[in-house]
């Protein structure tokens, strides 16, 4: 079995205690396994192996039957397995434009929208580090408390404002600005201002506790030396903080590549986000194999960043 | 010590919590408008809460909502916490890498990936083991443990490496069992971010739609997914009323929850400088 024993070596109890059960010292000795187990167990059922599955679905042929795709592996009479894999959907997948477009489109959105999200989030999180004592913990409630409301809500409430009948035209046109309403809503000028709107928290969090960690004296020795604000800002504050902007940007741009939920209700039919693709092909269509196809391409395109972002996430734990 | 802020970024500060807030400010005022069209003001009404209170629909998704997080919130308090302490506490173990890749992997991988290798999970395994037979209340709350736990063992391993280890090592020392240890200092310690972790597992599970849709059966909606199937044809009055009660009553517990672990920070602070200023 897997031997989970720590490098710390172990406390000498054990030996002050000799009149301890047999059963107490086994507990003793293998808890440290059993806390481990419990969580790896749970992970590798519910979150490694369901990814084999897709994979697996991926290189299977579409067949009416529940569920709807062909078996990998066929015994034929005389006993002898094969195994068919099956790279059609892949290659439907490339050939067809609209998933190739599709995969580009979702990418042009998520990039486009976590550098909005690091310009407007950078010098929020910066006022929030440079605010006083008082301030500080309520701004960053301020900050933290869309958060914990309704990703759907928050959604839903810029619809209310983007409408053709919405609160910003209705407001534009009282004024006297327009005379007929600009549509906003169900385009991808929508669909932007509601990535960044949900997912700006996820941005200055991170960079709020890369720069609470910044030395003044760095910027007040600058200063002494004749740097100008300018370039005390490029040379110091924006090399030291860029752990905080990986992180952030990628806490962005990975979810906010495959999201479903803001082109449906903002982007209508009418922007082409790859998770929309994958969801309707999956429950409208139902064709699971182009669906695994789809998903395990957006995984692969994602693999990167996603490991860039443990390997800063674990860096960052092993630093606390 | 700080310095001052400069013009430039209290207006972006001032900016960035108007552009948080007014959506929200707005949704919450619409939702006392008499009229059915949501952005013809209709005048001052609490028709659309009245209606709310009456549709059976919302209170059982809000009821099946409330199970699923709260079970949600037990399952992956405790399965997150276990897992912060093997990866906070044990140092290295087999295995170790492979553990750490998938605590953290569900903080940003995209919910229609998750959401569909889940479903096909769960309907391989019926074929399998015949269990689950339906989908709904065990399927949705599996999932949402899933990636509820990568949460609470974020928050969890924070706090064990913020408080150190020197109170633990100072009972083994003093021949207190691993368990003891466990049970009489680390897991007293850990009880803000127990807390902390519970109340963020339980609002990821309420909060949650594309998961949950996808793991789903026919009859079993939780709210977000009653939600969004009125909200995807356009603007509703009724969702503008819920959406009120929603934010207050999640607002009102961050609020009490903050103002909590804002005490305890400063009687940990204060119990600090008494400490050090006996040693001195």
């Amino acid at each position: 079995m897997t031997d989970f024993t720590g490098d710390r070596p172990e406390p000498l109890q054990v030996e002050r205690q000799p009149m301890l059960g047999l059963f107490m010292r086994r507990l003793q000795s293998k808890w440290r396994q059993i806390v481990t187990v419990i969580p790896f167990f749970w992970l590798l059922v519910f979150f490694l192996a369901p990814f084999f599955i897709v994979a697996k679905i991926s290189l299977a042929e579409l067949a009416i039957a529940s569920p709807p795709f062909t078996s990998l592996i066929e015994w034929s009479d005389s006993g002898i397995m094969t195994i068919r894999l099956v790279f059609d959907n892949f290659i439907y997948i490339w050939e067809d434009s609209l998933y190739f477009d599709t995969y580009v489109n979702s990418l042009k959105i998520s990039v486009t929208s976590t550098f909005l999200c690091l310009l407007f989030g950078y010098p929020i999180a910066y006022a929030i580090v440079r605010s006083g004592p008082v301030a500080k913990p309520l701004l960053l409630f301020a900050i933290i408390l869309p958060f914990w409301t309704s990703f759907l809500l928050r959604v839903y409430a810029w619809m209310g404002l983007l409408a053709d009948q919405g609160t910003i035209n209705n407001l534009l046109i009282a004024i006297g600005i327009i005379d007929e309403p600009i549509r906003m809503l169900y385009t991808e000028f929508a669909v932007y201002i509601g990535i960044v709107y949900t997912y700006m928290p996820f941005m200055i969090l991170p960079l709020y506790a890369n720069m609470e960690k910044l030395d003044d004296s760095l910027n007040e020795a600058a200063a002494d030396l004749g740097s100008r604000p300018t370039n005390t800002f490029f040379k110091i504050t924006l090399p030291l903080t860029m752990p905080g902007i990986i992180a952030g940007s990628l806490l962005v741009f990975i979810p906010a590549t495959g999201e479903y939920v803001i082109p449906d209700l903002l982007g209508g039919g009418n922007v082409q986000m790859i998770g929309r693709v994958l969801y309707n092909e999956f429950s409208r269509n139902s064709d699971w194999p182009v669906a695994a196809a789809v998903a395990i391409v957006l995984l692969v395109i994602l693999v990167l960043p996603i490991m860039v972002f443990q390997h800063y996430q674990g860096k960052a734990s092993e630093e606390q | 010590m700080y310095s001052k802020r400069s013009r430039f970024l209290t207006i972006m500060l001032t900016l960035g919590l108007a552009f948080f807030y007014i959506p929200m400010i707005l949704l919450i005022i619409y939702s006392f408008n008499y009229s059915k069209l949501v952005p013809v003001w209709g005048g001052w009404s609490l028709r659309w809460y009245k209606e709310l209170f009456q549709s059976a629909e919302v209170w059982s998704a809000v009821s099946l909502s409330l199970q699923i997080a709260v079970v949600n919130a037990t399952f992956a308090t405790a399965l997150g916490t276990l897992a912060g302490l093997a990866m906070v506490r044990f140092g290295r173990f087999k295995g170790r890498t492979l553990f750490g890749g998938m605590l953290v992997a569900p903080l940003v991988m995209p919910e229609v990936i998750t959401g569909l290798s889940l479903l096909v999970f769960f309907i391989s395994l019926n074929q399998l083991i015949g269990w689950p037979a339906e989908r709904g209340f065990a399927t949705i709350t599996i999932a949402h443990i899933t990636f509820s736990m990568a949460y609470v063992a974020v928050t969890i391993q924070a706090r064990l490496t913020g408080v150190g280890q020197t109170l633990e090592e100072a009972a083994a020392d003093l021949g207190a069992k691993p368990f003891k240890v466990l049970t009489a200092i680390t897991i007293p310690q850990l009880t803000p971010a127990l807390i902390s972790g519970w109340l963020l597992a339980f609002t990821l599970s309420l909060d949650d739609l594309v998961i949950a849709s996808f793991v789903t059966g026919p009859g079993a909606n939780t709210l977000p997914i009653l939600i969004f199937s009125r909200i995807r044809l356009g603007l509703r009055p009724d969702i503008n009323a819920l959406a009120t009660i929603m934010i207050l009553v999640i607002a009102i517990c961050v609020a009490i929850a903050a103002i909590v672990m804002f005490r305890q920070q400063r009687a940990d602070l204060l119990d600090r400088q008494m400490a050090e200023r006996e040693e001195g």
